[in-house]
């Protein structure tokens, strides 16, 4: 019994790792490039692959043959375990995560009574990583990388929580195939409907609950508009500057198995999850001329002219036909739709990074210590109030 | 076998295949990658000049604050998990148990505002 169960987790552990370093790190870095590329009006890769698609594949092998050096007055021990801490950290967030149902049976690895507290632990993890790097590397911008990393994440973990309790507090459940399966109970996401009869009404709350939240995790993956940490022209890499090769893709594999942890439980907590979003058949053709008429202005503009929009019109088109699909009354699988929310918010995230410039570490900590945690308390006490009075 | 004594199992199992597997490339490196020792090589990074000194140096204080009063925000959302999941169940009383509990956290923030604990200078 305990050697089968044994060889099912060391299974699927190899299974989640490998589709963080496929899906998470190599298209995730893809994606970054391709999506900045089309921000700045560039081409990005282009030339290993198709579209560049192998770039990272090309990356990873060149890193691959690429020396370690370990500088002489590092801490070597410290400096050679945090790259690893900062990967295993971001593996452990993906336990919790349902990735939607076959079968009748949930997709999770396992369903832990306190997956989101869990997570949020597990996600915490990384910052220890981050700290003895930054610190054991013996380097000025290492050591600055690495204090800014801890002081930011501590300060923004306490919103990312109150964002985290206030899921807990509507679905009444902390493990996240619970909080999946309220959102279905009460048919809609918590970003936009609280449990009958309030509905709609708390929008709001839901709406505030929910950017506090996404605020706080792009602040804990250290992303732009947060990525003091590392950023580049005053600290060239941060706490990773004196890494090279494979530990310098291991801190690399743990930022973007992070982030896209961070999407997944804001898929999960505020965006139905699996969920298939159920809309009228008259808001699914809404939806589908919606996707036409971007299609539209594209090819009869002079924007069909540049090259760069020939994926969102791809991507509008591809839209348009799915719409039109769910509005006959067609449903796809739910891991399709879990992993269309995903790529969603990971989008939204990475257009945040090449829109937004960074912010200075005063008005980092004030927004914060001053703006979202007394936003968090209060939201959390709002929303308790009307569960209290109109949610018996 | 208890469900949540399977539960950790599976964790504990993915921490350990998780270091296993963040190794392993580590150790094609080793195998792979050429190890030429200069002493030039591993001089710590300074955009170029040799550095000077130590960087385990003395730091600003302000992240020691920081981090005080993050250690009391954090064991207070500590206690509102278990809260939260209940609160439903508990109705009126809870909230207004929880609504003293938070007031009374409100005005630790606004003390450590007004001290300027929070400001960056």
């Amino acid at each position: 019994m305990w050697a089968i169960e044994f060889l099912k987790a060391v299974g699927l552990a190899v299974v989640i790792f490998t589709f963080l370093a496929v899906v998470g790190a190599m298209i995730g870095v893809y994606l970054e490039r391709k999506i900045s590329a089309w921000i700045q009006a560039r081409l990005g890769p282009k030339h290993v692959g198709p579209q560049g698609l192998l770039q990272t594949v090309a990356d990873t092998v060149k890193l691959l043959q690429k020396e370690h050096i370990t500088p002489r007055n590092a801490d070597a021990l410290i400096f050679n375990s945090a790259p690893v801490i900062v990967a295993v950290a971001a593996l452990l967030d993906w336990v919790v995560i349902p990735f939607g149902t076959a079968g009748g049976r949930v997709l999770v690895v396992r369903d832990l009574s306190i997956g989101v507290l869990y997570f949020a632990a597990m996600a915490s993890i990384t910052v220890v990583g981050i700290l003895s790097g930054g610190w054991s590397s013996n380097n000025k911008y290492a050591l600055l990388g690495g204090l800014r990393s801890a002081s930011q994440m501590i300060s923004y973990e306490i919103p990312l929580a109150l964002g985290i309790v206030w899921v807990a507090m509507v679905a009444g459940t902390l493990s996240t195939v619970g909080i999946v399966n309220a959102q279905l109970t009460q048919g809609g996401w918590f970003m936009f409907k609280l449990p009958p009869p309030i509905g709609f009404l708390g929008a709001p709350f839901g709406v505030l609950a929910g950017v506090t939240f996404l605020a706080s995790a792009t602040a804990e993956v250290n992303r732009v508009p947060f990525d003091l940490p590392e950023a580049e022209s005053e600290l060239v890499a941060g706490y990773f500057a004196e890494y090279t090769g494979m530990r310098f893709a291991l801190f690399q594999l743990g930022e973007y198995g992070e982030m896209f942890g961070m999407s997944a439980l804001a898929t999960i907590m505020f965006f139905g999850g699996w969920a298939e979003p159920r809309l009228e058949p008259w808001m699914w053709v809404a939806v589908t001329l919606g996707f036409l008429v971007v299609a539209a202005i594209i090819l009869l503009t002079g924007a069909r002219r540049n090259l760069l929009v020939r994926p969102i019109v791809i991507l509008s088109l591809l839209g348009a036909v799915v719409s039109i699909l769910m509005a006959l009354g067609a449903h796809l699988p739910s891991v399709v739709w879990f992993l269309v929310k995903l790529f969603a918010l990971v989008f939204f995230l990475m257009w945040m990074r090449w829109t937004y410039p960074r912010l200075r570490l005063d008005q980092l900590l004030n927004l914060s210590w001053k703006v979202l945690l007394p936003l968090g308390l209060l939201n959390l006490l709002a929303t308790g109030l009307i569960l209290t009075v109109w949610g018996r | 076998m208890p469900k949540v004594l399977l539960d950790w199992f599976y964790v504990g199992v993915f921490a350990v295949v998780g270091t296993l597997l963040a190794v392993l490339p580590l150790v094609v490196v080793w195998l792979l990658a050429p190890r030429v020792d200069l002493p030039q090589k591993t001089i710590t990074y300074e955009s170029g000049v040799i550095p000077f000194g130590q960087a385990w140096a003395q730091f600003n204080v302000r992240y020691y604050l920081f981090a005080l009063v993050f250690v009391v925000f954090d064991v207070e959302v500590i206690y509102l998990y278990p809260w939260a999941v209940v609160f439903r169940q508990l109705g009126a009383v809870a909230f207004v148990e929880m609504l003293m509990f938070l007031l009374i956290l409100l005005v630790g923030l606004a003390y450590a505002w007004r001290k300027g604990a929070l400001e960056w200078v």
